[in-house]
């Protein structure tokens, strides 16, 4: 016990020590993109040992309020900030896409082991409740050769407010009108049919547990729990499967007509090779920052994670932003208003 | 004197503390939801639209969802917890009351959390068997209708009454023991069986064992996580014990770190609100019940207990 007491006195004493020239910058927001933000912060302490960056992953709404209260420097978001919201904020807030994450569909039908293949119409139709049953015709004229049962579809969704919930049914709102007006898009919305896991872990529970159910859970999240997913027809009619090459794909394709702002959605996207469910994740920063010396440094850390940290980015399941918006995000950077 | 008085208006001050601190809560969650209180009004209470895209939203599929599954815990838990409190504290042999009260003190301490992991991986396959088990004349009824999900709200109340038993069971054992030796005696003496002994025992300690059960009800109400992993999240009221539901607590765990606008968070914090008069008005009403019982019970008693004290 004592020397348990000493450690934490010298760790204490050590820290207390460091802090006078340590850099501290502290952010908040998403928690989709949790995981590969404390790798990088962690990543980018080992070659500046000065700065320290403290992530809290509370979610994309409280990262925005944070940002907004001012009380962290930086946010973070899955969903673009509203212009109601930018309007509302003190200051002129800017998006920065850092990584590319992907939503795809899982289900459990007994006996069923081949990939399915789902169009936007269809897996609209099945969360608005009017496809009911596995051997709906619009189903099995997709999946031919495979058989599909009678038993009727339970369709597990998100209950809480998340990220994967926004990429989800912004996806859904683009292909179907009618999703759109009955729906329409938020981190949390009022689900015409089904029942709500909290989490994605509890989402690819029930599913799992649950024969003749679809839910929907981030890739990342699939392919750390080797879970089987369906492959979702794009724009240019391919079924297209989640990869890291298929989401990154869509943000190609969205580069060439990127707005300023980077407030955009890549579901949908055009192009061959595409995965339709993907999206960008942000980083928010005030354009011009209050605290000068801290702007600095979060300036550094943003140009070693959109170039030298994409490089973590596959390994933890999200897609790397291609070349065309990196270029474009540097030019952005540069104009942050550092003094 | 002098001390007494410091020592009367210290603690005096620690009281009202207490009181300032109800009060600051009521005000603080009135003045955050200001917005959806001035917009929806009373239709709050009675609307079952929960819709944050279209800025709509109504209290009363989380008020019945919480109010159904805390009187269903009770309803399962109250007998359960009861039957326990008097084995051990009245028939069970002394070599297993040790370990039986640690393991009920055990229950009490599990994170609610963990309950819910379990609900999710045990109890919610459990129910959806036997769900699916029930003929189909049964699952017309009313109360069974619904597709065999296993979440739902039996999972939810199963799950509650779990969380309570340990609670209730604990002060109602605390209670019993406290039940005069004399009164045991008394009745033996009068030649009651063991049942009829424990019967009167009960009957004496009936508002502490009131207050035991409700004390449960009340750890049910607010009760958030594990709930939120079994109910289904889905805000809607219906009689059905097989309806995936939604609570108060957790519609505000879930939504409440997304919520970006003003009146969603409002209409959110509005709910927190709900919550908290709704708790005020149960506990209100159970020390209003424990207070006529003990009323009626010292009218009825007194000319019986006076000997007794004199004895003593």
């Amino acid at each position: 016990m004592k020397k348990i007491l000493l450690v934490f006195g010298c760790v204490v004493g050590l820290v207390g020590g460091l802090a006078a020239q340590t850099m501290k910058i502290t952010g908040a927001g998403a928690t989709f993109p949790y995981p590969i933000y404390s790798k990088w912060f962690a990543e980018y302490n080992k070659l500046h040992s000065n700065v320290e960056i403290n992530y809290q992953s509370l979610g994309s709404g409280a990262g925005i309020q944070q940002l907004r209260a001012q009380t962290v420097f930086f946010g973070a978001t899955d969903g673009p900030m509203t212009s109601q919201q930018l309007q509302d904020a003190p200051g002129r807030i800017l998006h920065f896409p850092t990584v590319l994450g992907a939503v795809v569909p899982i289900f459990n039908i007994p006996n069923v082991k081949t990939e399915l293949k789902f169009t936007g119409q269809v897996l609209a139709d099945i969360y608005l409740g009017k496809i009911t049953k596995w051997n709906d015709p619009a189903l099995t004229k997709l999946n031919t050769g495979v058989t599909l049962p009678g038993s009727d579809i339970t369709v597990v969704h998100r209950s809480e407010g998340s990220g994967t919930t926004y990429i989800w049914v912004d996806y859904l709102s683009k292909i179907s009108p009618e999703f759109k007006s009955k729906v329409g898009v938020n981190t949390s919305v009022n689900w015409p049919t089904g029942v709500g896991g909290k989490g994605n872990e509890s989402v690819s529970g029930l599913v799992s547990q649950t024969p003749g159910s679809i839910g929907y859970v981030e890739l990342i999240y699939a392919l750390q729990n080797k879970i089987s997913y369906g492959s979702v027809q794009n724009m240019a009619g391919e079924f297209s499967s989640a990869t890291v090459a298929s989401v990154t794909a869509a943000a190609a394709a969205a580069a060439a007509q990127m707005p300023a702002d980077f407030r955009v959605s890549i579901t949908n996207a055009p192009g061959k090779g595409v995965y339709p469910i993907s999206s960008f994740t942000w980083i928010l920063l005030y354009e011009a920052p209050k605290d000068k010396a801290q702007a600095k440094v979060m300036m550094d850390f943003m140009k070693w994670a959109l170039t030298d940290g994409q490089k973590f980015a596959p390994e933890l399941g999200y897609a790397p932003l291609p070349e065309a918006v990196v270029k474009l995000e540097m030019a952005a950077l540069a104009k942050l208003k550092l003094t | 004197m002098k001390k007494d008085l410091g020592f009367r208006i210290g603690t005096g001050v620690f009281g009202l503390l207490l009181i300032l601190v109800v009060v600051g809560i009521g005000f603080e969650l009135t003045r955050q939801s200001l917005l959806s209180i001035q917009k929806f009004g009373l239709n709050f209470w009675r609307t079952e639209i929960w819709d944050p895209v279209a800025g709509e939203f109504g209290a009363f599929p989380f008020i019945w969802g919480t109010l159904y599954s805390s009187i269903l815990a009770l309803l399962i838990a109250a007998p359960i917890a009861i039957g326990i409190a008097v084995f051990i504290a009245e028939l069970c042999p002394a070599r297993l009351k040790q370990p039986l009260v640690f393991l009920t003190e055990l229950l009490a301490a599990i994170p609610s959390v963990v309950y819910g992991l379990w609900g999710i991986f045990v109890l919610v396959p459990t129910v959806r068997s036997l769900e699916t088990s029930l003929p189909d004349s049964i699952r017309a009824w009313a109360l069974f209708k619904g597709p065999p999900v296993g979440l739902g709200m039996l999972a939810a109340g199963l799950i509650l009454a779990i969380m309570v038993i340990p609670f209730t069971a604990s002060i109602a054992r605390e209670v019993l023991k406290s039940v005069p030796i004399a009164q045991r005696e008394a009745a033996y003496a009068l030649g009651a069986t063991r049942f009829e002994a424990i019967s009167a025992a009960l009957f004496y300690a009936r508002t502490g064992i009131v207050g035991a059960v409700m004390l449960g009800f009340g750890r049910a109400l607010g009760e958030t996580m594990a709930v939120t992993m079994v109910i289904g999240n889905t805000p809607q009221a219906r009689v059905s014990l097989f309806a995936p539901q939604y609570t108060m607590a957790a519609v505000i765990a879930n939504e409440f770190s997304e919520a970006a606008d003003e009146l969603y968070l409002h209409a959110l914090i509005e709910i927190g609100l709900v919550l908290f008069i709704i708790t005020l008005i149960v506990n209100s009403l159970s020390r209003l019940l424990i207070w006529t019982m003990g009323h009626g019970a010292r009218k009825a008693a007194a000319p019986a207990a006076e000997p007794q004290a004199a004895a003593a």
